[in-house]
């Protein structure tokens, strides 16, 4: 019988993927399993607020007295679970238009395109700001901006690949044969376009949680006590030349966690040599292509 | 048989010479009267979606502004006031009517608590101080994304490119707030040398402290310079494969020419469309900048705005906010066909 061997990934085998690997990997696992190693509560003091670094508080404490160290093992839970909320909701809205419109090719392409050009119309961090300003600070608002800041970029990519794989050889022998849409969708374009959504959901999952942290920042998001990165960045300001690690700590927490999706997804995509569009943020803030 | 077929013009397609009759002979000047119309079309649209997004969502922005001050008397009068009580469609198209015409109305926050004051006048110093910030940032990020671009790419695979390419990935990737606050952190907080926040008060301009403005201008670089460098050093490394530059070297030219004046300006092209992208960016960079420094600009003003439910106010600076992005997009792509011959013909 032959055993089937692991292969480490391309893009692993690149520094800088690797690196980004090694990074996301550890703050995942701070991320998640952090709350089940945190010393303190999150929302009751252990002391005075702004103390620096102790032995009871490593990290010191934050500007209502809570332990810093707690707080930052409990911060990202809400950092990576909206983030991959939002990120995935768009992706299955976005894949399921954009798979549409280029297979099809009928009224829907215009429409979508047109969408397009309207929403990109917005700053990002506008589309947030609005939708908060009508509906209030909450979770679902946060996730559906994300959803329809992230939506138009994705139909408009899943598109473009799509109309370019739905000419290959096996999609017409698909199409041949009788098989339904549906059916021709998920088992031939979908899978062959796979590697292009891939890269594109890492570089935009790094987006989203740039977008969720930012209305958190801004107190327009998660409210206090939660503990989340964003939110104690803003909310530990006045306590900073006290006790910096109340700042600086939720910070590193969160630049690591965005480098590091960076850096996987820009490997990946130098590794696997297929991209529609240009890489990078640059596509994200004004999505060019066509 | 013997009927001949009518004569054909099989070269020029019809659609292409109808197009040519209504908007004059010029190429481009059809070109641009048809990205205005379009670019037009968009804000109207986009506008009606803040109107929608900021008036209809909620149900009962009256209530809503008052907060805790709501007694019904009270919310009927700011109902009358913000003309609530009218359906959407006909509120929506006076409401299109006085912003297009420049007047803004009056902030329903102050409305709420009995005072009429002009979001204008809430705005146009704000306006002015964001214009500052946005302007000195580009004035710095052109040249220094050119030189580490172009630095980035004579050196392309060698360590000096991996250098900066890596630094520009990793900057690229954080957000504004946390460089914001990283740099207070090094710059004010440890070295003492430079303000957190911004002290203008409200009858100085933005020059009065040229202090706090290095934070400011420093955090909104670094993510743009980023992402800036990185497509001038990929159009660079393109250019510098073509023909033409093989061809100067060939030709003996010293290697500083051959750069600046065979390579550059080639690779100048799609940096028009990298300052457009750039001034979009700081649209959406701007609003959270400003809020970590606390600098009185239009960025707080929206965040403030937001927070305290002010939604005309909100609207307003909204629709002004999506206008100047589409207006940069058009820019951007006339200039580009204006640089680019060969792109005329295809316009």
């Amino acid at each position: 019988m032959r055993h089937r061997t692991f292969r480490i990934p391309a893009f692993a085998q690149t520094t800088s993927g690797a690196t980004g690997l090694a990074l996301a990997v550890l703050i995942l696992a701070v991320a998640l399993l952090g709350p089940l190693f945190a010393p303190h509560s999150i929302a009751t003091p252990i002391g005075p607020p702004g103390q620096p670094p102790s032995a009871a508080a490593p990290l010191g404490t934050d500007f209502l007295g809570r332990d810093v160290l707690s707080r930052v093992l409990h911060g990202g839970f809400s950092v990576v679970w909206i983030g991959t909320v939002a990120t995935t909701l768009a992706y299955a809205a976005g894949s399921a238009v954009g798979l549409i419109a280029g297979y099809t090719r009928n009224l829907i392409d215009p429409i979508l395109m047109r969408a397009v050009d309207v929403l990109l119309a917005f700053p990002a961090l506008l589309v947030l700001l609005l939708l908060v300003s009508g509906l209030g600070p909450h979770i679902p608002v946060l996730i559906l901006g994300v959803v329809l800041v992230q939506l138009p970029g994705i139909a408009r990519l899943i598109r473009t690949a799509t109309l370019e794989t739905s000419t290959r050889g096996y999609v017409e022998a698909a199409v041949a044969r009788g098989e339904s849409m549906m059916s021709v969708l998920g088992r031939d374009i979908a899978p062959n376009i796979a590697p292009v959504m891939l890269a594109d959901f890492g570089i935009r999952f790094g987006y989203s949680i740039i977008l969720v942290a930012s209305m958190n920042y801004l107190g327009l998001g998660l409210a206090p006590p939660t503990a989340d990165w964003g939110l104690m960045i803003s909310e530990n300001r006045s306590v900073i030349g006290l006790n910096i690690w109340s700042v600086v700590a939720p910070a590193i927490m969160l630049a690591l966690l965005t480098i590091a999706v960076n850096l996987i997804a820009d490997a990946y995509v130098r590794t696997s040599g297929r991209s529609f569009t240009p890489r990078g943020r640059a596509r994200i803030l004004r999505q060019t292509d066509g | 048989m013997g009927t001949a077929a009518p004569p054909v013009d099989p070269v020029i397609p019809t659609a292409r010479r109808r197009r040519f009759r209504v908007f004059g002979r010029n190429p481009v000047v059809g070109f641009i009267v048809r990205r205005v119309t379009a670019g037009l079309a968009t804000l109207v649209v986009a506008s009606f979606l803040i109107f929608a997004a900021v008036q209809v969502l909620p149900g009962d922005v009256a209530s809503i502004v008052l907060g805790r001050n709501a007694t019904p008397s009270r919310v009927a009068a700011l109902q009358a006031d913000l003309h609530l009580n009218r359906p959407l469609i006909p509120r929506y198209l006076v409401w299109l009517g006085n912003t297009a015409t420049g007047h803004f109305g009056d902030s329903s926050a102050a409305l709420a608590q009995g005072s009429k004051v002009s979001v204008w006048q809430i705005i146009h110093t704000p306006l002015r101080n964001s214009l500052v910030l946005a302007v000195i940032t580009i004035l710095i990020f052109v040249p220094l994304c050119l030189a580490l671009g172009v630095a980035a790419a004579l050196r392309a695979g060698r360590r000096t490119d991996h250098a900066i390419s890596l630094t520009a990935l990793s900057l690229g990737a954080l957000p504004e707030f946390l460089v914001g606050t990283l740099l207070i952190v090094i710059f004010f907080t440890q070295l003492k040398l430079l303000p957190p926040i911004s002290p203008i008060t409200p009858g100085e301009t933005p020059f009065t402290h040229p202090n706090a403005l290095v934070l400011p201008v420093l955090t909104l670089l670094c993510a743009s310079v980023a992402f800036g460098s990185r497509l001038v050093r990929a159009s660079t490394i393109e250019v510098l494969r073509e023909d033409y530059v093989a061809m100067a070297r060939l030709n003996g030219y010293p290697e500083r020419r051959v750069i600046l004046r065979y390579a550059l300006r080639n690779a100048l092209a799609p940096s028009v469309q990298v300052c457009a992208q750039m001034v979009q960016y700081l649209i959406g960079g701007i609003i959270i900048t400003e809020s970590v420094f606390n600098y009185p600009g239009i960025g707080t003003a929206v965040v403030q705005a937001v927070s305290i439910r002010d939604t005309q106010e909100t609207a307003v600076i909204a629709v002004i906010l999506a206008a100047i992005y589409i207006l940069v997009n058009i820019v951007a792509d006339v200039v580009v066909v204006l640089l680019v011959p060969k792109l005329r013909t295809q316009v």
